[in-house]
């Protein structure tokens, strides 16, 4: 049930690219979401749902939703869902996968989210090896507060807790979440990956292609930690999002995957 | 009915396996650890879970996220762990989660706690005080059937004694009313149905099916605690009806109050005692009742007066109103200290009683 094969019709003449990007949105899209021009969340969640569909477990799915921009999502998406309480996804989601074994159970946060109010949460989460998926949008930047420093905001980054840009000796160091995810026992899976260009999609929705199929796998915790453009948080141009993120985000949080079941070479990967 | 000794602390976990509790989580802490305890031994064989969780937060979230997936869930700890779970079970009452809280409490200075929360928004938990390990089995028993009953949070008030006594004790199965199914809970059957489901106290809905939203949601929740508050009071009154004194305490402290009353009535004094049952919604109403022919009305409490707030809004007369309790807890600073004691109470009750009232001649004694 893939939903991005496209069959070529040479009998007939090609349909305008816009309305094959329309018709390609995935099905469990209830509407458009209200976030900002250059947002890269919105990227974030179709691969998801996509992914969902693709693993045929879309009647089995629970999404556990954190808050931020992201939140709006919970209006758009069409599936079972709880929206908590800040950064207590991953303990909401323990309790429903343990109770719901069958289902699919992923958590929706952002960097405030998991790495500053529910930094507890996630790690523990992730050290008892619970059969969860979670997802981090991380932007580097309270987004949904209008620009605020958060726990994986990058040395140098302006925000408006850090107007003349974070520096280690007045706001510390910037937290590399998926790199201590990885480094517990209970993870099962744990990868970056990004939405800033068409490759870097590509290779993100295989990312949590793999961490669903984790879950299923009965891997323990799953981890996709995607960097999302957020040019309003970052006081960008929106159509300068993707390049502000890698001269400034990909070099502190690099693209890849930190942990998997089963090692893949990067050919794989990159397949 | 056959009496087995166990510990309170399984007696009420098996009250609470009897009432189908799937879900336990919490974080150790005194008085409430033998709880977690026996939950952690007895819920694996009723093929539930119990997580001894990494903090009460994380405790609360996992019980909110069971409870949510359409399982009855529960957690607890003691005022202090209690007051780190506030913010889940304000949000367990708004998005209208069922969520059972054990408080097994060190003394009763939570009963602010209970009955005024610490949350946010507007709220309020149905609240049991048993006053002995026996009535504490039904209590958990009801309380789930409550929860699912309103969709809300409700609390056992517990205490040391409570969590630690061991008692001759049939953990019989409540004959409660059957309950609707939960075709809100989630089970992720209706995603990508085009009407899945949504637990969310802004209760906006989906694009395709807008929610009532946080406005009209609040609104429909604190219209329902408005009518809660009608219906789940509950109250028992010994020797009320006749009383010139009358001692108002609740759980632990009105089983040592109704012993004293007891006493004094074999002896002629004219003394009863009235112990809400529910400490939220606070039996008001029943108060005023009990307290219309009454000289004095004494507030026995284990605390610096907290329920007399209550007692103050509903008896007939406020300036009959007699504070005989106090702040009493032992050398741990864990438990009761030597004010919940039959003699003291005694003597509390008598300064008060016996400086308005001879001892009358003996008159029947009966308990409604």
């Amino acid at each position: 049930m893939a939903t991005t094969d496209i069959t070529i019709d040479t009998r007939t003449a090609p349909p305008p690219p816009a309305s094959k990007a329309a018709a390609g949105a995935p099905s469990l899209i209830l509407g458009e979401h209200s976030l900002c021009p250059g947002c890269g969340e919105p990227v974030a969640l179709r691969l998801l749902l996509e992914t969902l569909q693709d693993l045929d477990v879309v009647h089995r799915s629970i999404g556990v939703v954190g808050h931020g921009c992201y939140g709006s999502f919970v209006r758009i998406m069409d599936v079972d869902v709880l929206q908590c309480l800040h950064g207590r996804a991953p303990s909401c989601a323990t309790g429903i996968k343990r109770m719901r074994p069958d289902s699919v159970v992923f958590t929706l946060q952002g960097d405030g989210d998991m790495v500053n109010e529910g930094l507890q949460e996630i790690l523990h989460s992730a050290a008892r090896g619970e059969n969860i998926t979670c997802i981090l949008l991380n932007n580097g930047v309270f987004g949904d507060t209008g620009g605020q420093q958060t726990a994986t905001t990058v040395l140098g980054q302006r925000t408006k807790t850090s107007l003349e840009g974070r520096n280690a000796e007045q706001h510390g160091y910037p937290i590399p979440i998926a790199d201590m995810v990885a480094s517990l026992q209970g993870s099962g899976y744990v990868a970056r990956g990004a939405v800033s260009t068409p490759a870097a999609v590509a290779k993100t929705k295989r990312m949590i292609k793999r961490a669903v199929q984790s879950q299923l796998d009965g891997n323990g915790l799953s981890l996709v930690e995607i960097l999302t453009m957020c040019p309003t948080g970052w006081f960008v141009p929106a159509a300068e999002g993707a390049d502000y993120q890698g001269s400034s985000m990909e070099p502190v949080y690099p693209i890849g995957e930190l942990k998997s079941p089963e090692p893949q070479t990067q050919e794989a990967v990159h397949a | 009915m056959t009496l087995e000794l166990l510990q309170g602390s399984v007696a009420i976990t098996r009250a609470a396996l009897a009432a189908d509790c799937k879900f336990f989580a919490g974080y150790p802490m005194s008085p409430f650890t033998p709880l977690l305890e026996a939950m952690s031994r007895e819920m694996a064989d009723a093929s539930g879970v119990c997580i001894n969780a990494e903090s009460e937060i994380e405790g609360a979230n996992m019980a909110l996220g069971a409870s949510a997936a359409g399982f009855r869930a529960a957690t607890g700890s003691c005022g202090q762990g209690i007051a780190l779970m506030q913010e889940t079970i304000a949000e367990a009452a708004l998005n209208e989660t069922p969520l059972v809280v054990f408080n097994m409490a060190r003394n009763q200075q939570d009963y602010y706690q209970c009955t005024r929360g610490g949350g946010w928004g507007d709220y309020r938990t149905i609240t049991l005080a048993p006053k002995d390990i026996t009535e504490a089995v039904e209590h958990t028993q009801l309380l789930f059937h409550l929860a699912d009953k309103h969709r809300a949070p409700v609390i056992l008030y517990g205490d040391d004694l409570l969590a630690k006594t061991l008692v001759g004790v049939d953990v019989a199965p409540l004959d409660l009313p059957e309950l609707p199914a939960k075709d809100w809970a989630l089970d992720g059957s209706a995603s990508g149905t085009g009407s899945s489901r949504q637990v969310w106290t802004f209760a906006m809905g989906k694009k395709n099916d807008p929610g009532p939203g946080p406005d009209g949601q609040w609104r429909r929740v604190a219209a329902k605690f408005a009518e809660i508050e009608q219906v789940e009071a509950r109250h028992e009154t010994v020797h009320a009806e006749d009383a010139e004194t009358l001692v108002v305490a609740f759980g632990s402290a009105a089983k040592f109050a109704e012993y004293v009353v007891e006493e004094l009535r074999e002896e002629g004094h004219r003394v009863g005692l009235f112990r809400p049952i529910t400490l939220w919604p606070f039996p008001g109403a029943a108060l005023a009742e009990a307290t219309r022919g009454v000289e004095r009305v004494l507030v026995f409490e284990l605390n610096a007066g907290q329920m007399i707030d209550d007692v103050r809004q509903w008896a007939h007369d406020r300036d009959t109103i007699r504070f005989i309790g106090g702040v009493s807890i032992d050398e741990s600073g864990l438990a009761f200290g030597p004010l919940l004691d039959a003699p003291v109470i005694r003597e509390r009750i008598l300064a008060e009683h016996a400086e308005h009232a001879e001892p009358a001649a003996a008159v029947p004694t009966a308990r409604s």
